[in-house]
């Protein structure tokens, strides 16, 4: 009697080992009736955007009981999509997301994205660089909350250390394009030991973000309805010899497995979005913020963006719509100025951006900001983009090094991508 | 509860069951391998839950186009297997697993090896060293990995050892050559401890007497080596070199932070491809594909291996 009473007692745990195991993978699914809770996926780590947009729901649930928590969950920015996508395939899926501009063509062509044009507030006043990419069929599916135009940041104590002229200076005079920069980075860099010019985020691998130089050059990476591969064209080639020489030959910009962070004064000159300023907050050094410089085709202005959209297939899919009507009313869009150029033309003025941007001087947001959305290009993006990016970033590698073929690896590029464009 | 069931089908059985026949049947050796079977059962479901379970939903989901994005899940058959063979990538992605497979057991069991007869010595220290060589294996993998990301760059620690030394150092990270060969010495002063910590264990049950009389028969510091020590630790060898190729064939987080693949695709390892294939390009239909030719190329070298162990195996315990 014994043995079985142990045996029994053994079986039973078993059971209940197997049970536990079985019903852990379920999650906590949301009961029928009650609050709803909305999780909006996020790429921001910063304190104070979380802390607003905290702010804002709080105030929507108190007109809104039938709402739950509602969570913003940073991810990092290097693997959002990647992690977005695969809590999508998990079953996991947030209710709303911050989707890059990157991935914009395959969210809003899969079918992915609920539509918004009936829920946003006021929606006609949005202006259409900032919609054009988010938009299908005259159909809105995401609310593109953040329009941020590239500029110059400028340590202008290691400008003037080398007796160069500060780009505003520059700019004054009419010399403001990018040979002058590359000149002034140059000596600057000679002169402190330091860095010339970073675009950030770049490090020789996120090559979209050479968009910001190679815009002045009118080059493209590909045509307009993505079919071609534009990346040997003269344009292009033209403004990757000039990168290269930049890198390269007159030093002008920091070479591949070197990291120089601008923000804590290790560089002269950083291409950037104007939410970096918020980095600058105790700097030590002198700066200023620019315009991007003049390329051989003239001034032009190059913009990264970020839409928020409610995934279609979320239980919740309408009160998250909801939501974010009210997230991204006029009155809130306002106070999300702060951090993100909103696309509504009424509060495009320097003055309204000023009031919630103090780091920033009313000419800086002129010139940057309002004038940058106006004439911007968006950064490139295209269906299939992640392995699209890929295969250029392997195929332009070649290029990041001395006495590299620019031509020749240009061609490479095409050859590798127009079977993808094609398709 | 299982128990209580089994008794009354092995009673019912019988027919007429006289009340010590049902006790008969549960003979102790029975009873102890019910015991056995009822002790691994945990294991055994959850290997069956996180294994076999998996293991058939890669195999299913390798004949499925899978759209995330748009939701569709659509049977496509062999066509997976078709890309596979057609997809112009894989020769070189075999390629640079094979370079990195290569280069790091080669490197990671010759020198755990040599580690392991260096220290077993009796000298003062050697616990020192023991526990130095052996501390990377305790340190986490991507913190460690981040570390030489900084010590590799082109003005990091260690191009300015070399430059100390008068030399100057290769962009490590960016050249196609010395990005593998980065990737593989990384991985190994990580690992190398643990293959030590086994070959040291090994070592220490090679009994004297064998050193005494093969001295006595004046054989020298290499032959006993030779002929005495490897043929005895030969068990070991072959699970360290089983351990590790099959582990070199999972590399991920070190190309991940070091290389993400590049330069070009010169350190794009079959694992590293597969989540590229499946997370960042959302073809999980074609990156399940090849998680099952990952699953057959280990499956093969270590059936390889253990076959071959007849051959180079001189003594199991």
């Amino acid at each position: 009697m014994k043995a079985p009473g142990k045996l029994a007692a053994l079986s039973l745990a078993a059971l209940l080992v197997a049970t536990a195991c079985g019903g852990g993978g379920g999650g906590g699914a949301p009961a029928a009736s009650g609050p709803k809770p909305l999780r909006m996926t996020v790429w921001t780590t910063t304190e104070a955007h979380l802390k607003l947009f905290d702010e804002i729901a709080e105030e929507y649930r108190k007109t809104h009981p039938d709402v739950g928590k509602i969570t913003f969950d940073p991810i990092p920015f290097e693997s959002y999509t990647t992690t977005l996508t695969t809590q999508i395939a998990g079953g996991k899926a947030p209710d709303l997301a911050w989707i890059l501009e990157s991935s914009a063509p395959d969210f809003v062509s899969s079918g992915a994205l609920a539509p918004l044009k009936s829920k946003i507030e006021n929606v006609s006043e949005l202006i259409p660089t900032a919609t054009r990419l988010w938009e299908k069929d005259g159909e809105l599916y995401a609310y593109p909350f953040s329009t941020s135009p590239f500029g110059v940041f400028v340590n202008n104590d290691l400008v003037k250390a080398a007796g160069q002229k500060t780009p505003r200076e520059l700019i004054k005079a009419g010399q403001w394009n990018w040979e002058r920069a590359a000149a002034v980075n140059a000596a600057a860099a000679a002169k402190s030991g330091k860095s010339g010019l970073v675009i950030v985020n770049f490090d020789y691998k996120a090559w979209d973000n050479l968009a910001t130089v190679w815009g002045g050059w009118g080059a493209k990476a590909w045509s307009d309805d993505g079919a071609t591969c534009a990346f040997n064209g003269p344009e292009m080639t033209e403004a990757m010899t000039f990168l290269h020489k930049s890198i390269f030959t007159d030093k002008a910009m920091p070479g591949p497995g070197t990291t120089a962070d601008f923000f804590a004064g290790d560089a002269t000159m950083a291409v950037a979005q104007i939410s970096r300023a918020a980095l600058l907050k105790d700097a030590t050094f002198d700066w200023d913020l620019v315009a991007l410089p003049a390329g051989p085709k003239g001034p032009y202005a190059v913009i990264g963006q970020a839409g928020i959209g409610v995934l279609k297939k979320s239980p919740n899919a309408g009160p998250a719509a909801d939501f974010l009507a009210y997230f991204t009313s006029t009155a809130n869009s306002a106070k999300l100025a702060a951090y993100f150029p909103p696309p509504r033309r009424s509060q495009l003025t320097a003055d309204t951006l000023a009031k919630t941007n103090p780091l920033l001087k009313p000419d800086q947001l002129q010139q940057v900001v309002i004038d940058g959305i106006a004439k911007g290009v968006v950064k490139p993006s295209h269906t299939g983009q992640a392995e699209l990016a890929q295969t250029v970033r392997a195929a332009l590698d070649p290029l990041w090094k001395p006495g590299a073929d620019v031509k020749a690896v240009l061609d490479g590029v095409c050859a590798k991508i127009q079977p993808m464009l094609g398709a | 509860m299982a128990v209580t069931q089994l008794t009354r089908r092995a009673a019912g059985r019988a027919d007429h069951p006289p009340p010590g026949r049902a006790r008969r049947f549960w003979t102790i050796a029975r009873r102890d391998a019910l015991v056995g079977y009822l002790f691994v059962a945990p294991q055994l479901a959850g290997s069956a839950l996180f294994v076999l379970l998996p293991l058939g939903l890669v195999g299913w989901y390798s004949l499925q186009e899978w759209n995330v994005l748009a939701g569709t899940f659509e049977f496509v058959g062999g066509d997976n297997y078709a890309k596979l063979l057609a997809d112009a990538n894989l020769r070189s992605v075999l390629t640079a697993s094979a370079l990195f497979s290569a280069g790091l057991v080669v490197l990671n069991l010759s020198l755990a090896l040599t580690l392991a007869v260096l220290l077993n010595q009796r000298l003062r220290g050697t616990t020192l060293f023991r526990t130095l060589f052996f501390s990377p294996v305790l340190v986490s993998l991507v913190a460690w990995t981040i570390v030489w990301q900084f010590l590799l760059q082109k003005d990091g620690g260690v191009n300015g050892l070399l430059a100390v030394a008068g030399v100057e150092g290769p962009n490590w990270l960016r050249g196609e050559a010395t990005a593998m060969l980065s990737v593989v010495v990384v991985q190994v002063i990580k690992n190398v401890g643990l293959n030590m910590v086994l070959f040291l264990a090994a070592l220490q049950g090679v009994p004297r007497q064998l050193y005494e009389a093969a001295q006595l028969d004046g054989a020298g510091a290499w032959r006993r080596f030779r002929s005495v020590t490897v043929p005895l630790i030969s068990p070991t060898i072959l699970l360290t070199s089983i351990i590790t190729v099959v582990g070199s064939l999972q590399v991920f987080a070190q190309i991940a932070v070091l290389t993400q693949g590049g330069p070009g695709t010169s350190t794009t390892v079959l694992v590293y491809y597969l989540y590229q294939q499946a997370f960042q390009f959302r073809h999980f239909g074609y990156g399940a594909t090849l998680s099952v030719l990952l699953f057959v190329i280990v499956a093969a070298l270590t059936l390889l291996q253990w076959r071959l162990r007849r051959r180079w195996v001189f003594h199991e315990s």
